[in-house]
């Protein structure tokens, strides 16, 4: 069993992802690279708990894309 | 004005060692009289142990250099007699600012913790702390230690024959042999010995060049430590503001990796840097500059038969956290007791194998935290400098970010985990921070403090608990030390060394760390625990 969670849990998810595109919205590539880099630490400080760190970093390592 | 650095502190005499007819043989040979070769040889003459320090140079060292000297080495200076000059001249300092950009994020205070005779840190120009060494071996001297300084003798061949080390050294005379029973090199980060032993040195080589100046000003400048990042005044790069005794300044300012180093070392070039970061108003006079990059790295093995390596011959890291000089320090307090217990044929000479496990553990705590905060301080890649400044920004509003801030940690002492020497934890609900392999922190006493009633003996420390006074095993004499919670006004004494223990045995090596703990007194236990710490026994 993962101590990070994978299955759906943000509460109206549409909702969310919306929120996400519009605070980038009037952001250069610049800006939103380094808002994206605020968002992940406050994200990951409120996790706080390593394994689950650990894991959300291999399970994003993991999911990347054919390129 | 009249610099220490430009006067010998310890001028070229003729030794009669020079006219022997046959190379005279000593105890021990530490080669470079830099802190690490002089607090090496401190220790060991005031234990009785006959030591010749052999320098290339005269004088101490050019420049300040070294500049923070943490808690612990100036623990292990009380140990050899000097920590106190030390203290009294150096500048003490607790806030810190950190800046980006064009702005203050954040101030912090180190808040040092109480009960400790010494403070967290204090700043004093290496100059001062060659000086002071150099006094108390002066000291010594006239006690009788049997202790030797020789300025202007230059080891040109160190061979190891084995059961001894033989050496070909230059002076002004010219060149003579000497032999040693035990070899110390302490000759610095580019070490001739290494190089003429055909010694390894691997590790990291960082591709940026610092300017460091001192700088001599009347600044209404606070005793703080200002970092910054990406100021306007060095853009992309990092710069350091310190205060040092004698109104002197140290300024670190990174450069950068393409530079023509000795264009920027000239005053008409640097100047005009340090005017755009004081302000074009604030007088001041240049002391000194260097510009220097760095490395992190270590030998495989710090101990080759009789050669033994400590400090930057040793290992190398990188300025941020001041672990050079510090580290160095704590390997010479580690080596030194147990050098001691082999020549006087009470310890195999496998104990000194300890010595390799022991200070290389600490050697990759150190370059593993010089490294991150190098990494920190200079992104290697363009995310990593994206998520530094994101960690910048938040650290401005949010106190969460301010821990992952990295402009150096500074140098706490290392915990031997794991080390042979140590026996296991027989001490229910005892303090982490004291466990086997820790150094002992220290603790109020009505008459002083605990370390200093440790000093550099095995010490059996009994709190709430009975045992003899004093026991010996194989020559090795173990004196106790009985403290009592009765007294422990502060409450320390039971914080750090009982925790939920009733009351609490510890067996404490010479250099202060802990070799064993359990709750009380078990003679058989303590004799085995005792042999373990001194080699004489494997580990259980």
């Amino acid at each position: 069993m993962t101590a990070l969670t994978l299955t759906p849990n943000i509460e109206i998810a549409d909702d969310f992802y919306a929120d996400l595109l519009a605070a980038h919205e009037t952001l250069s590539k610049d800006e939103s690279d380094a808002f994206n880099a605020r968002l992940l630490l406050i994200l990951a400080n409120h996790i706080g708990d390593r394994v689950v760190l650990s894991e959300a970093l291999s399970a994003a390592a993991k999911a990347a894309g054919p390129r | 004005m009249n610099k220490i650095f430009e006067v010998p502190l310890y001028p070229y005499e003729r030794s009669d060692d020079q006219v022997a007819t046959r190379p005279a043989r000593h105890k021990v040979i530490v080669i470079g009289a830099g802190p690490i070769g002089l607090a090496a040889a401190i220790d060991l003459a005031q234990q009785g142990v006959e030591v010749v320090v052999l320098d290339d140079n005269d004088k101490v060292s050019f420049g300040s250099r070294a500049i923070c000297f943490a808690k612990r080495p100036l623990e292990i200076l009380d140990r050899l007699g000097c920590g106190q000059e030390m203290v009294d001249k150096g500048v003490e300092w607790d806030v810190g600012k950190v800046f980006f950009d064009d702005r203050q994020v954040y101030e912090f205070n180190l808040l040092p913790e109480e009960g400790h005779e010494r403070p967290a840190f204090i700043n004093l120009q290496q100059y001062y702390f060659e000086k002071f060494l150099v006094d108390r071996a002066r000291e010594l001297q006239a006690e009788g230690a049997p202790l030797d300084i020789r300025g202007r003798n230059k080891v040109l061949s160190v061979t190891d024959h084995g059961d001894y080390v033989g050496l070909l050294v230059d002076t002004p005379d010219g060149e003579y042999r000497l032999e040693a029973d035990w070899l110390i090199a302490c000759d610095g980060a580019g070490s001739p010995t290494r190089a003429m032993l055909g010694l390894d040195f691997v590790g990291r080589v960082f591709e940026d060049n610092f300017l460091i100046a001192d700088v001599i000003m009347e600044a209404d400048f606070p005793t703080e430590r200002w970092f910054w990042f990406d100021p306007p005044f060095n853009r992309g790069q990092s710069a350091l503001l310190h205060k040092q005794p004698d109104g002197v300044w140290r300024i670190d300012l990174q450069l950068g990796w393409d530079i023509d180093r000795e264009e920027e070392k000239k005053p008409e070039n640097v100047i005009p840097r340090l005017k755009a970061m004081l302000g074009e108003d604030v007088k001041f006079d240049l002391e000194w500059v260097s510009i220097y990059t760095f490395q992190c790295r270590r030998m495989e093995k710090f101990r080759h038969g009789r050669v033994i390596f400590a400090g930057d011959s040793a290992h190398q890291v990188s300025p941020f956290g001041a672990r050079g000089a510090n580290s160095g320090l704590q390997d010479t307090d580690n080596l030194t007791w147990k050098l001691k217990l082999v020549i006087d044929g009470l310890a195999p000479d496998t104990l000194l194998d300890s010595y390799d496990v022991e200070r290389i553990l600490g050697a990759d705590e150190n370059i593993l935290n010089s490294s991150r905060s190098t990494d920190f301080i200079t992104p290697k890649s363009e995310m990593s400098r994206i998520l530094r400044d994101a960690v910048l920004d938040l650290s401005e509003h949010y106190d969460f970010a301010r821990p992952l801030v990295n402009s150096g940690r500074l140098s706490v002492p290392c915990t031997y985990d794991g080390s042979p020497l140590n026996s296991a934890d027989a001490l229910t609900g005892g303090p982490e921070r004291t466990r086997p392999g820790a150094p002992c922190p220290d603790v109020p006493l009505d008459d002083g403090f605990l370390l200093r009633a440790l000093g550099d003996r095995f010490t059996l420390l009994t709190i709430d608990c009975d045992a003899p006074e004093e026991i010996e095993e194989g020559g090795v004499t173990v004196t106790r030390l009985a403290l009592t919670t009765a007294n422990d006004r502060s409450g320390l004494l039971k914080e750090r060394y009982l925790g939920d223990a009733p009351s609490a045995v510890y067996l404490i090596r010479p250099d202060q760390h802990v070799a064993a703990r359990r709750t009380e007194f078990n003679e058989p236990l303590l004799r085995a625990a005792l042999r373990r710490a001194t080699a004489q026994e494997a580990t259980q």
